[in-house]
């Protein structure tokens, strides 16, 4: 509940805000973002598998997050930054797309 | 959980989802609400960026396809304001030869109207009148003063109201003189275009017209004017045989 508030309050910020990214940040956001929208994915289908923590949640989201911007930092130092966010993107976005499919299935039991 | 039709674990499963709604106030929980609320900061942010996207952000490898884009498509430009200049280059001179071609023809056709009488003309000039009671005055006196005024420098000449052409012709009649197959009478009078001094001189000189047309007892009367107008018109013939050789043409001898 508080988490799903807080998601909202962020997007108001966000949006009446307008805050401006920084250049040096502006590769890894849009793959911080999905890796941390997969991270909150994961989290809602273990809530509904029963087996979801608090703790592992926070964890799996930073180490999500970072990881993911370490990707493409070190795919931009090695000149292949371009395709290895295309890839960090195709493999989060399969992530995406099972846990909603295992949300899916408890939700609507189809 | 990957047992569709096992309801319990379902309604278990939302019945967890009802309990995680409450709120909870334990550290873990504030930390993922705190995460939630960066994620939708980061969202929000990240989607106004891309929708103000400038070049700033691309990559190299786009910035040189748009630069190529760009070259090709300025070059392409390029070539289009070279042959719409060429085009317009083309026009504008061409209604300016154009215009020049239209003075250069009315300036030959004033010309030409005044030697063939078909223009009115006017400027400095001398008007004769030669009076002649005893009719002792006869068409060669008359051609005998056209063939001195035109040697005087006249550029057109009218017997009363005869203008004389190059093709104008003297002969006798019954009551008078026939210029061009028309009849003129007494007095005659000649306008004549040209320096005045110069023609009224080469008229009254020593065993010139005027002393010939004394001698046969008539009387003229010589007038300079500064401004004086030819206004009788020759009405133009097609010749009937001559034809214009073309100029590549080679003269015959």
């Amino acid at each position: 509940m508080i988490p799903a508030l807080g998601l909202l309050i962020g997007l108001a910020a966000g949006i009446f805000l307008h805050p401006t990214v920084p250049l040096a940040l502006q590769p890894y956001l849009p793959i911080a973002v999905i890796a941390a929208l997969d991270a909150v994915f994961g989290g809602v289908r273990a809530v509904l598998d029963g087996i979801f923590n608090d703790k592992v949640f926070v964890v799996s989201f930073l180490s999500n997050v970072v990881v993911a911007a370490f990707i493409v930092f070190l795919g931009d130092q090695l000149g292949v930054g371009s395709q290895l966010s295309t890839g960090v993107v195709v493999v989060l976005g399969i992530r995406i797309f099972s846990n909603v499919a295992s949300i899916r299935r408890h939700v609507f039991r189809a | 959980m990957s047992n569709p039709a096992n309801s319990p674990p379902s309604s278990s499963a939302r019945k967890r989802l009802m309990l995680m709604m409450r709120p909870r106030a334990t550290k873990a929980n504030a930390l993922a609400a705190l995460l939630a609320l960066l994620l939708g900061f980061a969202v929000a942010t990240q989607i106004r960026q891309n929708q103000s996207q400038g070049l700033e952000s691309l990559r190299q490898s786009d910035l040189l396809n748009i630069l190529d884009d760009t070259t090709l498509k300025s070059s392409r430009l390029d070539q289009n304001v070279r042959e719409l200049q060429t085009t317009r280059d083309q026009l504008v001179s061409g209604t300016t030869s154009g215009a020049a071609a239209v003075t250069a023809a009315q300036e030959r056709l004033d010309v030409l109207g005044i030697l063939a009488g078909t223009a009115r003309a006017h400027g400095p000039g001398i008007r004769m009148t030669i009076t002649d009671p005893g009719g002792k005055v006869t068409y060669p006196v008359l051609l005998d003063a056209i063939q001195e005024l035109r040697d005087a420098g006249a550029e057109a000449i009218q017997v009363n109201n005869v203008r004389i052409v190059a093709s104008s012709h003297f002969g006798p009649r019954a009551s008078g003189i026939e210029v061009d197959g028309r009849s003129i009478n007494q007095p005659y009078t000649i306008a004549a275009i040209g320096d005045p001094a110069t023609m009224s001189s080469a008229m009254e000189i020593p065993g010139g017209l005027a002393e010939n047309v004394r001698q046969l007892g008539a009387t003229i009367i010589i007038a300079q004017e500064k401004e004086l107008t030819v206004g009788a018109l020759h009405p133009l013939t097609e010749p009937r045989y001559a034809r214009p050789v073309p100029p590549s043409a080679a003269t015959t001898p």
